[in-house]
């Protein structure tokens, strides 16, 4: 049951409620860095180190800070996770920071991080916090590797860098200019909005048969 | 389902009796596009059929595909995706690859009309809409411009149009520049008795401006286009190149060059006057006009692009709403005072 | 002292909210300070060696380096340079011999500042490299400005005098012109016009050919790191 309970957390991040997808937050990082796979990756790795980070220690301490500037503390908190993924980005891999710029600092403004401490690491044990924020920053990497994948293919002919279709493909220009960001996280959440509509009207056929057949 | 020949009609006022229904209008419009395609296929050839046959398929499958299942066919009848598909094709380069020219279609129905609830809740014009997505993705094919008579005869087609779906051009073709390219970047005039007739490079549909003004003479005898739009544009953008002309005459096009070069009779009198996407009160139809008259001027003469009818047309589109607003006349019985 | 205690609430006192954000901010600022000491000499050794190996690219025939500042009207190697002073490097063979300068230029782009590296050879006065360092030109159109290279090639032996112009594509007839990119015509543009006006800032300050500053002993620093 315990083990169940965690699993529960972790999956719903993943699917049901995925930050990107369902509950349409992060959208800054979403659009902006999402132009090729390898930038869209380390995006979601920094995201998740941050969102875990303070998760832990935002439920481990969530006893000892004061309800009145639990926000100031949830965010200088993640401010620190930010500030030490920046410089170990830097250090490590500084092509992949000179790619991603400005928006590695900028995710301290990342809604869902705040969100997830607010709504559930400042209320639930540890274990179950770091579950939960395993479970988002999974979803919001997979949205984030989606996007990245989809808009590199088709603006690019490549896939983390490598060439898919041969040297004649033409390149759709605009996949990774920004409006390609905007137009296909626009067909992504038509798809998963279309899909909800027909699971909805599924369960509800289902439902109706179940009763006629009483 | 409905019957074939109902025994009630009911409709909502106001009750006109006249012979005018969407399809019927749509179905004008392509009659006046008519001249206009025929001199397409005398200048292009068989590429002209290629190009804009993808653009009506593209249009008329996104139409078909993402149609209500009880609507599903009887969208098709209206006709607007075939005009939306024909009108896009118009502004395509002739050697531009056909699965191009599909994707334009597709795009441009999808989300330019269907994304926003379908035929006359588009914000946009479609066909525009697809043309700029096209220019955004391939800017390239997009501006490479082929001769305006074809060197060999009708079923000589230019090797662009044949390449594969996701690939390039292979093969380097004769290129030309557009009469508006030639003046903004090699100060090059080009006679005005080509620009009329169609002597010149440009997209399939813009090249003879005499074709496009009879088209027009068409339209506005069967009521079916508000000669303030057009007009209101034409002359706007012949009084900012005299004015212009009057600072430096020499570097500056003179009002005929501007009016018959580049879109500009294309956009003006089939595009920017669609009735879903241009303000339906007369004084709005005039703001309508200028505007996009002024901002045409500004890209071309001013901007870093030669030609700039189809931005014009697009903001213009995006400010109709607002023009709409405050343009609608005064109620009968409602004055100013009366609060 | 605070008014909680005495209306018998329970919530905490001033001085612990105080305290609460004061601990975590000192924890905060002392993990910053951390990851800022530790990852310090890695982040200056990427920006030194990306340096040396962009000035290596524009100077064909360079294995050593140094930064040159205008000082006092003469041209002097800098152990250190400060952030906003102009800076030069001189490319030196083997021996020590003087090859010529690689200058940094910056400018407007089509969409955004353009930074850039060229190579130059004062006793020849021409340009032989050009690298772009940073650059957000549209992806497919202006990045071709260092990803075509072809035209990255055409600065490899171009004339400087009077100054670069660029032309359509397959006219150069001049030593001193370069094939612009079809379709990036802006951007090619932009870039011979940083190159031109860094060009024409730099040449009255850099000594006659024959005269430049020798190879100093110590490897020179690269630049100060901005953070």
């Amino acid at each position: 049951m315990k083990k169940n309970e965690s699993y529960e957390e972790f999956i719903k991040g993943i699917w049901r409620d995925n930050p990107v997808f369902v509950q349409v937050l992060g959208m800054c990082p979403m659009l902006a860095v999402t132009n090729s796979a390898v930038n869209a990756i380390a995006m979601g790795l920094a995201t998740f180190f941050v969102l875990v980070g303070s998760s832990f220690l935002v439920s481990s301490f969530r006893n000892w800070i004061p309800k009145q500037v639990r926000i100031s503390c949830f965010i200088i908190i993640i401010a620190t996770f930010v500030t030490v993924a920046d410089y170990t980005l830097l250090a490590l891999v500084p092509t992949v920071h000179k790619e991603l710029g400005a928006f590695i600092p900028l995710i301290v403004a990342n809604c869902m991080i705040l969100g997830r401490q607010e709504a559930f690491a400042s209320r639930y044990p540890t274990r179950l916090a770091v579950m939960d924020a395993m479970g988002m920053a999974s979803g919001f990497m997979l949205a984030l590797f989606s996007l990245g994948a989809i808009r590199e293919i088709l603006g690019d002919g490549a896939l983390f860098g490598m060439n898919l279709f041969g040297t004649n493909f033409e390149p759709w220009i605009i996949m990774i200019l920004p409006p390609g960001g905007f137009l296909t996280l626009g067909v992504i959440l038509l798809f998963f909005n279309w899909f909800k509509l027909k699971k909805d009207e599924f369960l509800a056929e289902v439902a109706e048969a179940e009763r006629s057949s009483r | 389902m409905k019957k074939e020949d109902p025994d009630l009609l009911l409709f909502h006022a106001p009750l006109l009796r006249q012979d005018m229904t969407t399809p019927k209008a749509m179905r004008d419009v392509l009659y006046a596009l008519l001249p206009a395609t025929g001199a397409s296929l005398w200048f292009f050839g068989l590429s002209a059929i290629l190009v804009i046959g993808a653009c009506i398929a593209g249009a008329v499958l996104a139409e078909w595909l993402f149609a209500g299942r009880e609507a599903r066919g009887r969208s098709l009848l209206d006709a607007s995706g075939t005009l939306t598909g024909l009108l896009l094709g118009l502004t395509l380069p002739p050697g531009l690859p056909m699965w191009m020219a599909f994707l334009g279609g597709f795009v441009g129905i999808s989300l330019g009309k269907v994304i926003w609830g379908g035929l006359g809740h588009n914000l946009f014009n479609p066909a525009l809409l697809g043309r700029a997505f096209l220019l955004a993705t391939f800017p390239i094919a997009m501006t490479t411009w082929v001769p305006a008579v074809a060197t060999g005869g009708f079923f000589d087609v230019y090797p662009g149009n044949l390449a594969l779906p996701f690939m390039q051009v292979q093969v380097d073709g004769v290129t030309a520049a557009t009469p508006l390219g030639m003046l903004k970047f090699d100060q090059e005039v080009t006679p005005l008795a080509n620009l009329a007739f169609g002597k010149v490079s440009g997209s399939l549909g813009e090249t003879s401006g005499l074709l496009l003004l009879l088209g027009g003479v068409y339209l506005w005898l069967k009521r079916d286009l508000d000669w303030r739009i057009p007009v209101s544009i034409l002359l706007t953008v012949m009084i900012f190149s005299a004015v212009l002309g009057l600072f430096d005459a020499a570097r500056f096009p003179t009002p005929l060059f501007s009016v018959f070069s580049g879109g500009l009779l294309l956009g003006a009198i089939y595009m920017a006057t669609d009735p879903v996407t241009s303000p339906v009160t007369p004084r709005g139809a005039w703001i309508f006009g200028i505007g996009v008259g002024v901002i045409v001027m500004l890209i071309r003469v001013f901007g870093g692009l030669p030609e700039g009818v189809m931005y014009a047309i697009l903001l213009m589109n995006a400010a109709t709403p607002l023009i709409d607003r405050y343009t609608q006349p005064r109620v009968f019985g409602r004055g100013v005072e009366s609060e | 002292m605070t008014s909680a205690r005495h209306t018998g609430t329970a919530s905490p006192s001033s001085l612990r909210l105080v305290l609460t954000l004061a601990i975590a901010g000192l924890i905060s600022g002392v993990a910053i300070i951390g990851i800022y000491e530790s990852t310090l000499p890695t982040i200056t050794a990427n920006k030194a060696r990306e340096l040396r190996e962009a000035v290596f690219k524009v100077l064909p025939a360079v294995s050593q380096m140094q930064a040159l500042v205008h000082r006092d009207g003469e041209l002097v190697a800098a152990e250190a340079v400060a952030k906003d002073e102009p800076v030069v490097y001189g490319g030196y063979d083997e021996n020590g011999g003087f090859v010529g300068y690689a200058i940094p230029g910056a400018g407007p782009g089509f969409q955004d500042t353009i930074g850039l590296l060229y190579g130059y050879t004062p006793d020849q006065k021409l340009v032989v490299g050009m690298e772009v360092l940073e650059s957000r030109e549209t992806p497919g159109l202006g990045d071709k400005i260092y990803k075509d290279a072809d035209f990255v090639a055409g600065f490899s032996a171009l004339s400087i005098e009077p100054e670069i112009t660029a032309v359509k594509s397959g006219t150069k007839s001049q030593p001193n012109e370069i094939d612009a990119i079809t379709g990036a015509t802006i951007s090619s543009k932009a870039v011979v016009r940083i190159i031109n006006e860094t060009h024409a800032d730099w040449t009255q300050r850099l000594p006659p050919p024959g005269a430049e500053p020798r190879l100093t002993e110590t490897e020179p620093a690269g630049p100060e790191v901005e953070r």
